[in-house]
């Protein structure tokens, strides 16, 4: 899968969302917010990540409308939601982490029901139904009801249903939660291809696969607050360090000492290495030829982003 | 959104309401004739000619107006309140939340929704009603405003009640202890001009007292109460829980974080 090049495009100077000093002070007195600031440009494709607890779904929730702020300001494509929520709302495409349409509708009920919510009449709500059913592969499903429904297919209805009204942005809350790997990746591709078509998506998910591969920008947010910013390259370039998993031809009693690197024996036939950017990995794999050792086969030990995720989390925790 | 907009968006909250009182008819519709065919069975048909006339009519001539009133309230109230709390509980009134569409309009669906399932009920009891009995309609304007001002009373407060319910417990309470007292001590089986003054005057503190008899009235063309202060009694009702409905609403009460 292709991550596109971003394209300049003048309508894009506008923000699809800013968020400035939003703080959430929940009723048992926990602070979810402590005054997050977030620009997502518009056409972006931003990843929003954080352990649980974090305050991604908070977030996700004052920009729907469906949890109340306790101070702070959000805008989606310059309009507050303050003082126009009705023009902000419909420029909104929300996909929540839980189910929440009605277990007893059509699939095509439930899409043609959230157009008319919209305003939307009923003879172009059923085109729309038509076309995006079709396109999560939903359309042999149309009349069934919702419960019937598997769980990766369900997380495909809410999809199309937060697209029907065909916002400029869509919000995702963790959509690949419990959906497998084939599934999975038909709705990155989904996704991409909308993105590549103008919609700016904000996506939160603890696959940090999913967010290497899609995402053009990252936000990181712990405790209440972004503790990351930037592009999902300059992340990534911050890592200095890369852990290697090399499988072995044969078992092995010692490992050789290899001047200048650091191996670690996990079993016998399975070695760990660390690589800084400066080392050279050919010249570790020729000092181990030397010293008779052989490679089968070798693969990163965890995803790059995944590295950098912890590594920032732990350091705030100990901040 | 624009007035055709917000067209749109009331016509899809009735559809979506009144359709989901018919696919479940079984429950929504049989339930309340069957109970009400009953009751003209029992007090009408066995004891009625026994207690004689009341108000100069026959005692079955007599309660037909209340059962029917009965049916249209409990109904109205029932639509209301078990379809917002199951969309609050299954989190699927979430799909009108995040939409921009004005709580007025949310509120106006519920609302119609309810009228409609009482209009749907008091139909049919009516019809069982003529089974046993003749009925005139004597002032069919009235019969037409308590009817429909009645349902969308009940309608707000079994919105307002979801509003505040937190579970399932909740929403049968109000029915069982004020709504049923209410209706059986608002004169639908009995005329107050039996009760002592003292009971008199505290019947006449019960809004369904009025709306049961100028039902009476627009039916049989009499009533225990003025028919223009019932009406306004009823009206005064409908403003006041549309104002706090609303406000309710857009505070996000119970619905919102």
């Amino acid at each position: 899968m292709v991550r596109p090049v971003a394209r300049p495009d003048p309508s894009r100077m506008i923000n699809a969302l800013e968020i400035r000093g939003l703080e959430k002070t929940y009723a048992n007195g926990f602070r979810a917010l402590k005054g997050i600031d977030l620009h997502v440009p518009n056409g972006d494709f931003l990843a929003l990540l954080g352990p649980n607890g974090a305050g991604k779904s908070t977030t996700i929730g004052i920009i729907s409308s469906l949890v109340r702020k306790s101070a702070g300001t959000v805008s989606v494509f310059g309009v507050d939601l303050d003082q126009d929520p009705q023009k902000a709302k419909s420029l909104l495409g929300i996909v929540p982490q839980e189910l929440n349409f009605s277990m007893f509708e059509t699939c095509l009920d439930i899409l043609v029901h959230q157009a008319g919510y919209y305003g939307i009449r009923r003879r172009v709500a059923l085109e729309r139904a038509e076309r995006y059913l079709m396109q999560l592969g939903l359309w042999e499903k149309r009349n069934d009801q919702s419960r019937t429904l598997s769980g990766g297919l369900k997380r495909r209805l809410m999809i199309a249903r937060a697209l029907v009204h065909e916002p400029q942005m869509l919000i995702l809350d963790e959509p690949t939660a419990g959906v497998d790997v084939e599934l999975r990746r038909s709705m990155w591709s989904f996704l991409l291809d909308i993105n590549n078509r103008g919609t700016t998506i904000v996506l939160t998910t603890h696959y940090l696969e999913e967010a290497e591969s899609l995402c053009r920008n990252i936000a990181i947010i712990d405790k209440g607050q972004i503790i990351e910013s930037t592009s999902m390259k300059s992340l990534l370039a911050k890592l200095n360090t890369h852990t290697f998993i090399m499988d072995l031809d044969r078992p092995y009693d010692s490992l050789p000492l290899v001047h200048g690197y650091s191996l670690h024996a996990i079993d016998p036939t399975t070695v760990e290495v660390e690589l800084t950017k400066e080392q050279d990995m050919n010249e570790l794999f020729l000092k181990l030829t030397e010293s008779n050792v052989r490679i089968r086969s070798m693969r990163n030990k965890s995803n790059r982003l995944e590295e950098l995720f912890i590594r920032l989390v732990e350091s705030n925790k100990l901040n | 959104m624009n007035s055709e907009g917000l067209f749109v968006a009331f016509c899809t909250i009735l559809d979506k309401e009144v359709g989901r009182f018919l696919r479940i008819w079984a429950q929504t519709i049989v339930p309340p004739a069957v109970s009400m065919a009953l009751y003209f069975m029992i007090f009408g048909h066995l004891i009625g000619p026994r207690i004689g006339e009341m108000g100069g009519f026959t005692y079955m001539q007599f309660i037909a107006p209340g059962l029917i009133m009965m049916s249209i309230i409990n109904n109205a109230y029932a639509n209301v309140v078990s379809s917002f709390f199951g969309a609050k509980f299954q989190k699927h009134l979430e799909e009108m939340l995040v939409a921009p569409i004005p709580n007025w309009i949310i509120l106006a669906g519920y609302v119609g929704g309810g009228v409609a399932r009482g209009l749907a009920v008091g139909l049919v009891v009516s019809g069982i009603a003529l089974l046993f009995t003749h009925l005139h309609v004597r002032h069919f304007l009235v019969v037409i405003a308590v009817v429909l001002l009645t349902s969308v009373l009940f309608s707000l407060a079994g919105l307002i009640n979801a509003i505040y319910a937190r579970k399932f417990d909740d929403i049968s309470i109000i029915p069982t202890f004020v709504l049923t007292p209410l209706i059986y001590l608002g004169g639908v089986f009995y005329s107050i001009n039996l009760l002592p003054d003292f009971w008199q005057a505290v019947s006449r503190a019960n809004p369904v007292l009025y709306m049961v008899n100028a039902f009476r009235y627009g039916l049989l063309g009499t009533s225990d109460v003025d028919v223009t202060m019932a009406l306004l009694v009823i009206t005064a009702f409908v403003v006041a829980l549309t104002a706090f409905a609303l406000l309710l609403l857009e505070r996000g009460t119970g619905i919102k974080t």
